[in-house]
């Protein structure tokens, strides 16, 4: 084994880490922003916007992350260096977009992955509410958007916190996948010291380390949230 | 409203107890009726409720009281029908279900902060401990400060027996505790009229006492409560008005002297001779 790489690709580890959690919060937290309104949607809304919620999770759950991500970056991405050649003032108008760095389809795809799964969960997590409950925040003379945000939402999202560890982590797993379009988070990293050493094993057992000190450091943080909340299901 | 007149006029001469009754009316349904379906479970059921009046509605189940009861704050929304809360009626409009649904919904939250609901099953709110439960819609529905409410939460929560439950959540308490906070949290709005769906009917036979204390001295205060039960003694104690309601339609009313004591409907008689 082989170790003396570590000091000199240490600064390069940690920016890589910055990049993964960043992209892990990121799209955890938008991610959820946008599973609310799916997942109630789903539970409540009206046809059409059931119908385009349902549609946007059974396609995300349906299809790999890493085919997500390469439609938006390599899709989507190379559309708009097109279109700029095309028309001249789209191109000078809309540079950063054509120059987008491919850590922003990463955070797009991840939002949309976490999105689509969270939605799916949230829409079971807001049908599993009492009705009665929802009935009784009624009855009080709430307005809908009070039947919601008061009692709805929150007895719903007590009930998918376990369930948020679990997706979280997986998540946190599955930002490897970003350093195909290429990012260069922590996986990026370990490829570039892999090909720079010819070493095999040694940066993919250190990597393999972070992902758990991670994951542990994750469930953690969860487990505190989850016993801040002691009610009794 | 000339209808009411003449209903009230009528109403008002047939009822011995309360002659030239002056109070004002508190909860007035007019010919309600409801399908489910193509099953018609309301088909033309009048009520009216004056200040004080403590209105029992029993009858087999399925006769159609619980839905009564929740077509008057809208958990159900009726076929056809006028309902007068307080002296506003509330405005309905045809829906492409068939029934009517409110047309103003401020009218119709304002309408529900009026009316205090009891349910069969508490309907805690199970994410809140007792005291949450009991401020939660005066805070937010009335704006109440959360001071005001905690005062006042704390009075009705004495009253009911629950002050040193206050901070515990619901599953921690047994079934008629529940329903006592149930009350309290109802009580907390100082609604007009206090509306009870069976509210002793989901719990264990040992704890149905406590939570008709409660409700017995809600109606020795005077408290406006339209009550569905299977509680017959309860009923005839403490009503000013009986209704026994049968397949949808009023088989019989009046005092509870008359419906228990000499009912004129044979299926009436039937149905209330088992508690003498």
């Amino acid at each position: 084994m082989r170790w003396d790489w570590l000091p000199f690709y240490f600064p390069m580890l940690v920016h890589g880490l910055y990049l993964t959690l960043v992209l892990l919060v990121v799209s955890v937290v938008l991610g959820f922003i946008l599973a609310v309104p799916i997942g109630l949607v789903q539970a409540t809304g009206p046809a059409p916007l059931r119908y385009l919620a349902r549609g946007f999770c059974t396609f995300v759950r349906g299809t790999p992350l890493l085919i997500q991500l390469w439609l938006l970056y390599y899709g989507i991405g190379s559309l708009f260096p097109t279109i700029g050649l095309a028309f001249p003032g789209f191109k000078e108008n809309f540079m950063w977009l054509i120059r987008l760095d491919a850590y922003y389809y990463a955070i797009v795809a991840f939002t949309l992955s976490y999105a689509g799964y969270e939605g799916e969960v949230m829409r079971g997590a807001f049908l599993g509410v009492p009705r009665g409950e929802l009935e009784a925040a009624r009855a009080f003379g709430m307005s809908p958007w009070k039947v919601v945000s008061r009692v709805w939402f929150p007895r719903a999202v007590r009930q998918v916190l376990p369930t948020l560890t679990g997706e979280t982590i997986d998540q946190l797993k599955s930002t490897p996948i970003a350093f195909t379009i290429p990012v260069m988070e922590l996986m990026g990293v370990t490829s570039r010291i892999r090909q720079d050493t010819f070493l095999t094993y040694e940066p993919l057992l250190f990597l393999a380390l972070v992902y758990l000190i991670l994951t542990f450091i994750l469930t953690r943080a969860f487990g505190y949230v989850e016993a801040q909340i002691p009610t009794r299901r | 409203m000339r209808r009411v007149q003449a209903l009230r006029g009528g109403r008002v001469a047939a009822r011995k107890e309360t002659p030239k009754d002056s109070r004002p009316m508190a909860v007035v349904v007019e010919d309600l009726h409801k399908k489910f379906g193509d099953l018609e479970v309301l088909k033309g059921v009048s009520l009216e409720a004056r200040e004080g009046d403590v209105v029992s509605m029993i009858g087999a189940s399925g006769s159609g009281k619980s839905t009564f009861l929740r077509c008057i704050n809208f958990l159900e929304m009726p076929t056809k029908g006028r309902i007068t809360v307080t002296g506003d009626e509330v405005a309905l409009k045809p829906h492409n279900d068939g029934n009517l649904h409110p047309s103003d919904r401020r009218q119709l939250e304002r309408v529900r902060t009026r009316l205090g609901m009891v349910f069969q099953s508490f309907n805690l709110w199970q994410h809140l401990t007792v005291m949450q439960n009991v401020i939660e819609a005066p805070v937010h529905v009335l704006g109440l400060s959360k001071a005001d409410a905690t005062a006042r939460a704390e009075k009705l929560l004495n009253k009911v027996g629950l002050y040193e439950k206050r901070d515990q959540y619901p599953s921690f308490l047994s079934g008629g505790q529940q329903q006592r906070a149930a009350i309290a949290r109802a009580l907390a709005m100082e609604p007009k009229v206090m509306l009870f769906d069976e509210p002793t009917s989901a719990l264990d036979p040992e704890l149905v006492g406590e939570v008709l204390k409660v409700i017995r001295d809600l109606a020795n205060e005077g408290r406006t409560m339209i009550l569905v039960t299977h509680e017959m003694k309860f009923a005839r104690d403490v009503s000013s008005h009986v209704i026994y309601l049968h397949k949808g339609v009023i088989e019989e009313e009046g005092p509870p002297k008359q419906v228990f004591g000499a009912p004129i409907s044979a299926r009436c008689k039937q149905f209330v001779s088992g508690i003498n």
